[in-house]
């Protein structure tokens, strides 16, 4: 007699769309590379196995890497701490951000202003920089990084839900439950939040490219994790010098990377889609017309 | 009377019909539509389906023909084809829409752009939306000029025509900045400016309060005299198509089901559908019972076999299933009706009205007192000192324009809002301003309903889950009890229990507002707010739940309060009434004392202004 | 990304338009909280380096720090006095421009990122025009003709670009037109802070085709969806039905009211810009703030990083307001009340 959860529908009616396929496939793709990768290596990512830059051969299929390490391996082996830290990253993140969004547009007032102006506050700054500021008093530290990350996007997920839950809120059968008297947490758990699940489901999609994004960028800076650590944003950049050489070191994490943000926003996208018309109000088909659209009105 | 097997089409040209009408209509009509038909085309998923089908009408200069339906007739349809526009997904069919001889179907884009502004014109149903909001209003009503040329100078004229006095704050404002009334008189405006031949008006005053609604009216009428311009009026409004057309098509399913001269066709309506329409609409003069109809239109490809009407018809018959039934012709004005029973119909008293015996219950002390309540919000009275009762077992209708503050107040009542002064008394108790302060007695016996039936459920419950809300919160009862009250919710508002397994989305607006009723009554309440509970339904839903909520009344001798604007519905519903106008009350009393001998000039012209199927023809 | 702009109103009677003058003042109005959160921002700044193991004395000692020479050096440097102290004489310095010196050179900050601002400003204004005018004209495109296979090129591409990190995006300019497939523009800028960056345009290039491509799909993702949203509106077919024909129905009806919530996008742009510089600069070892913030974070170089962040905060704020204001101007619903 129940209903699937919303979320399941949703995510079976988008993998279902070409958009949902395409995406759930090139970045399903990408983490079972990063996943698998480190058990089917053929060297360890300290190895020396050719000469620096040196071209693809049989023995390294990839070539070799600014200390003639194999490109194979190491890229192999360079995902999995990439992946995890952005997934905690925006799960973090896109908890702590709902939770306040909500909390802000339910109790109003005073709440409200101020989870605002401190939105405000961390939005001055460029989730990069902010990272960066965190990571020069710290040093580069991984559960630093993720947590910087998350704080950096949780006002973004703040505004976005608050918008949401502020158009929820203001639903008569909201208020059909304010009129009985019902205290304001219970409703937000059972009306309100339920109601945001394709916001929420979004915002995540985004949320991860963007993680993966700050902490690759951090990781190509040298913040992230520290040589000899075999990490895909690290080895682009500690490969640049041989391009000509070898472009296989660059290329093969930079191709890993930008699959990976392709298929999820591809999917992400799909998803939004698929959320139109699953009961009440739709999300718009373009995610991001859900920041500008907010804040126009 | 001509025999019923003579068939004539449903396009009255002039050498159909009989001779008694075709003295009225000389020369060709502007208008001509033949068997036009609009269908969605087919995809691989569904074969092609037809919204509209068969329709076919003709118009004279000068005259105004109502096209009249519920949501989901297709009338909206029909009025874009007469501009050659279809919407997105929809395609044309088939048939022919002539303006003065010339098929503008077969036009190109290019020669329908010319054609549309000039020569047909329409006006849309809201202003608000249907203008261009960051464009000032005086270059969207020069636009018009500059596209099809023609003498700018001309716009003051033309607005003065149209209403608008003084043309030059409005042509310098933008679209928001205007009343409801003034945006449809830009519109109005906008439509005469290049003198068209045929005007096409999409419910021009939904939404509008019924003052300004009169005088749009009487300016379309006035405009279209003058210029003997064809117009097509479309409404869902019986009663303002009865002020204003002469004549009056009905459409269901996408078919044109019946037509004739306006004043006749409701006098004596000749499709069971109209009929039915008929019986639903209150009137001002009587307060008789509202009869709704079983069932809602089938949409488009879901069509039965047969009369589309059948399956909600009381007069269907074996042959109605066979083939889609042909026009017959009931009178020697070219009354018209697509039932094959239609003389028979014609021949029972079109409104079967019976004066509802209403038992007058014992004056008791008043369940609610309102006194002096007023409410602000930062420096605008919102209300100013209202007073009024609600007697026991009795049902109250407030009635007011929109801004009147009407719903503010019943949100005071509730608890919604509680920035108000004053006392409001609820069964000898006074309450506190907000719900917060409320005991349980108090939240569980006044209860609420909202206007909008697409927000008033969550849709991630279940129709069960939502009544079972408000009874699990006052009442801890067992699983089976809780079930068992559920289902006699259900049942009480006419709604099958297997309906509690179903989701909102699955609804449509009469039932979910049932649904929204049944929540409310679930937990026993005594009073009843309504705001505007019925002002988004479709009238013979809308007569359905309103008879529904006057059976509850006397069964559970609930007392009602009833927001509206509606005033014909007032009297169909309500024993008592209070009128609001800006915030404060105008006049209080009983029904038939208000309405039937007003004291205030307000009141009375509020009643003048109500339109009312006596002007019809 | 991220959104720094005014939020969503609240229901009810609350009247949109802030007076007579209402682009005045919000222009004010923003301004003061403008500034309160600078100051806000300061003083975040400010704490964070306070939370320091370790400060800017055993910066400059590093290995040689022993007890003794660590409290003297604080003293002399002035650590040691009240924080709040501390962050007032740093305050006011700051407001007459003056950032301390770096702990890595010794040099005056204000001297070491002075002609850096311009040059991150030239990237970041350039990137940021050419970035709009490409996605506003192709996303009017793609809607005016919404399904055709332009339209569904065109948005599959900017599905897939979006995203991409910067130093991929780079880094595949410059296999393609610096290192391997061909050579016409240099991998890396030559040139040093203090000449004007259009005195060497080649080395402008490919930094400015990297932000560029990485901007253009999010500007054309919202002024497609902004624009189809306006076609589909009640008073396009309205002007429609008028007979206006279909160009001026797309440049005079619809552009105007779609160009609204894509002003915010294009603010946003500008906001993303300034953090995307830094991976674009490093890159290329483009001569601007980017490129210094990032040795100076290698450094713990905390004076030079307090002064970077605060002008990049200061740039921040200021496109907000901006944004909010031509927003403001571009709404005449919410610029003026109903008379």
């Amino acid at each position: 007699m129940a209903r699937r959860p919303e979320v399941i529908a949703v995510l079976g009616r988008a993998v279902r769309t070409p958009r949902g396929t395409a995406g759930l496939v090139i970045g399903g793709l990408v983490v079972l590379v990063a996943v698998i990768g480190p058990a089917v290596a053929p060297y360890s990512t300290t190895e020396f196995v050719t000469a620096p830059f040196a071209r693809a051969s049989s023995a390294a299929w990839l070539g070799g890497d600014v200390l003639g390490r194999d490109v194979l391996s190491r890229t192999l082996n360079g995902g999995w701490q990439l992946l995890a830290m952005a997934a905690v990253a925006t799960a973090l993140g896109v908890v702590v951000g709902a939770l306040l969004g909500v909390m802000a547009a339910y109790y109003g007032g005073l709440w409200d202003s101020l989870i605002m102006r401190a939105v405000d506050v961390i939005l001055a700054f460029p989730q990069l920089v902010f990272a960066l500021l965190l990571v020069s008093i710290l040093g580069p530290k991984i559960w630093l990084i993720v947590l910087a990350v998350a704080i950096s996007h949780a006002p973004q997920v703040a505004r976005v839900t608050r918008a949401a839950a502020l158009d929820i809120s203001e639903r008569d059968f909201v208020k059909a439950m304010q009129i009985l008297g019902i205290p304001g947490r219970r409703i937000i758990r059972r009306d309100v939040l339920p109601n945001l699940t394709s916001v929420l489901m979004v915002e995540i999609g985004l949320r991860l490219t963007y993680s993966m994004l700050v902490i690759a960028g951090l990781s190509f800076l040298g913040f992230g994790l520290q040589p000899p650590a075999a990490s895909w944003g690290l080895m682009i950049n500690e490969n640049r010098v041989g391009l000509i050489a070898n472009p296989w070191g660059v290329l093969m994490p930079a191709i890993l990377i930008a699959l990976f943000t392709i298929g999820v926003n591809t999917f992400t996208d799909a998803v939004a889609r698929a959320s139109l018309g699953v009961g009440g109000r739709a999300t718009d088909p373009e995610p991001i017309a859900l920041v500008a659209r907010e804040v126009t009105g | 009377m001509t025999a019923p097997s003579e068939d004539i089409p449903m396009t009255a040209t002039v050498e159909d019909i009989p001779p008694s009408q075709a003295e009225a209509g000389r020369g060709t009509p502007r208008l001509a539509v033949e068997n036009l038909r609009i269908v969605m085309p087919a995809t691989r998923r569904r074969p092609e389906a037809d919204v509209v089908d068969q329709v076919s009408f003709t118009v004279q200069p000068g005259q105004v023909l109502g096209l009249v339906g519920e949501s989901g007739s297709g009338k909206t349809t029909v009025a874009l084809a007469l501009l050659g526009l279809v919407k997105r997904g929809l395609a044309i069919g088939g048939g022919r829409v002539l303006i003065d001889g010339r098929d503008i179907l077969a036009l190109s884009e290019h020669d329908l752009q010319k054609l549309r502004g000039r020569t047909v014109a329409y006006v849309p149903q809201d202003p608000g939306s249907a203008l261009n909001p960051v464009l000032k209003v005086g270059t969207q009503l020069r636009e018009v000029f500059a596209v099809h040329g023609g003498d700018a100078d001309r716009l003051t004229q033309v607005m003065a025509e149209a209403g608008l006095e003084n043309p030059a704050p409005i042509l310098a404002s933008y679209p928001h900045q205007l009343s409801g009334g003034q945006q449809q008189r830009v519109a109005l405006a906008m439509a005469f400016a290049c003198r068209p031949q045929l005007i096409v008006l999409d419910e021009p005053t939904t939404g509008l309060d019924v003052t300004t609604q009169r005088r749009v009216l009487d300016t379309v009428r006035g405009l279209c005299h003058t210029y003997q311009v064809a117009a097509v009026y479309i409404s869902h409004d019986l009663s303002v198509v009865a002020e204003i057309a002469d004549h009056v098509a009905v459409m269901y399913a996408g078919r044109l089901i019946e037509i004739g001269a306006a004043s006749e066709l409701f006098a004596t309506p000749a499709h069971p559908y109209t009929r039915g329409l008929m019986r639903a609409i209150p009137l001002m003069g009587t307060s008789h019972e509202l009869h709704g109809m079983a069932g809602s239109p089938p949409r488009p490809g879901n069509r039965p076999a047969g009369c589309s009407f059948r399956p909600r018809c009381e007069f269907a018959i074996a042959e109605c299933e066979l083939r889609e039934p042909l026009p017959v012709v009931v009178s020697d004005t070219g009354h018209a009706a697509r039932c094959v029973r239609a003389l028979e119909v014609t021949a029972l008293s079109a409104t079967a009205v019976r004066a509802r015996e209403r038992t007058v219950p014992p004056a008791e002390e008043p369940v609610l007192t309102v006194s002096g309540v007023s409410v602000s919000y930062t420096n605008k009275p919102v209300l100013r000192d209202v007073n009024l009762d609600v007697g026991a077992r009795k049902s109250v209708a407030i009635v007011g324009t929109s801004g009147s503050g009407k719903t503010t107040l019943a949100r005071c009542v509730v608890g919604l809002h509680k920035d108000w002064t004053g006392t409001i008394t609820f069964g000898g108790q006074q309450l506190p301003p907000g719900v917060r302060g409320r005991t349980q007695d108090q939240l569980r016996k006044i209860q609420f309903v909202a206007q909008n039936p697409y927000s008033s459920l969550n849709p991630r419950q279940t129709v069960g889950q939502i009544i079972g809300h408000p009874l699990s919160h006052f009442s801890k009862l067992p699983a089976r009890e809780r079930d068992k009250r559920i289902g006699d919710a259900l049942t009480s508002v006419a709604l099958r229990e297997s309906f509690a397994a179903r989701y909102p989305d699955e609804l449509s607006g009469g039932e979910r507002q049932r649904v929204a009723l049944a929540r409310a009554l679930v937990v026993d309440p005594e009073l009843l707010v309504c705001d505007e509970i019925t002002s988004a339904l479709d009238v013979s839903v809308q007569a359905a739940i309103v008879e529904l909520l006057l059976r509850l009344q006397a069964e559970r001798g609930l007392s009602l309060m009833f927001i509206t604007h509606n005033l014909p519905l007032v009297r169909s519903i309500a024993d008592d009434v209070t009128v609001i106008s800006a915030g404060q009350v105008c006049e209080r009393g009983s029904v038939t004392q208000v309405l039937t001998a007003p004291k205030e000039a307000y009141t009375r012209q509020l009643i003048a202004d109500v339109p009312s199927f006596e002007h019809a023809g | 990304m991220t959104t720094a702009t005014e939020a969503p109103e609240r229901a009810g009677p609350t009247s949109k338009a802030a007076g007579p003058h209402p682009i005045r003042n919000l222009l004010i109005k923003r301004s003061l909280i403008g500034i309160l959160t600078l100051v806000l921002v300061s003083i975040l700044v400010f704490a964070a380096t306070q939370i320091l193991p370790g400060n800017a004395a055993s910066a400059v000692l590093l290995n040689t720090a022993t007890p003794q020479r660590l409290h003297a050096l604080e003293v002399q440097l002035g650590l040691t006095r009240p924080a709040v102290d501390q962050y007032w004489t740093w305050l006011t310095g700051v407001l007459h421009g003056n950032f301390g010196k770096s702990l890595a050179n010794g040099q005056p900050v204000s001297t070491l990122i002075g002609g850096r601002i311009l040059n991150s400003l030239a990237l970041v204004v350039l990137a940021g025009a050419i970035g709009t005018l490409i996605g506003v004209g192709l996303g009017v495109l793609a809607a005016a003709r919404r399904d055709s296979v332009f339209d569904h090129v065109l948005s599959v591409t900017a599905l897939a670009v979006t995203a991409l990190p910067e130093f991929v995006v780079a880094v595949v300019l410059v296999i393609f037109f610096a290192a391997v497939v061909i050579h016409w523009f240099p991998a890396v800028s030559v040139f040093t802070p203090g000449t004007p960056p259009w005195s060497n345009p080649r080395e402008l290039v490919l930094p400015v085709a990297t932000l560029v491509i990485v901007v253009v799909p999010y500007v054309f993702r919202m002024m497609r969806a902004s624009m189809i949203d306006a076609l589909e509106s009640d008073y396009v077919q309205m002007a429609q039905l008028k007979g206006v024909p279909r160009w001026r129905v797309l440049l005079f009806h619809a552009l105007p009211n779609a160009i609204a919530p894509t002003i915010q996008v294009i603010g946003l742009t500008f906001l993303y810009l300034a953090g995307g510089v830094v991976v674009v600069e490093y890159l290329f070892n483009y001569p601007g703030l980017g490129q210094a913030l990032v040795s100076a974070v290698s450094d713990r170089d905390i004076p030079q990083i307090q002064a970077i962040v605060l002008v990049l905060a200061a740039f921040y704020i200021a496109v907000n307001i901006l944004t909010d204001v031509i927003a403001l101007a571009v709404s005449p619903r919410r610029r003026l009340p109903r008379s």
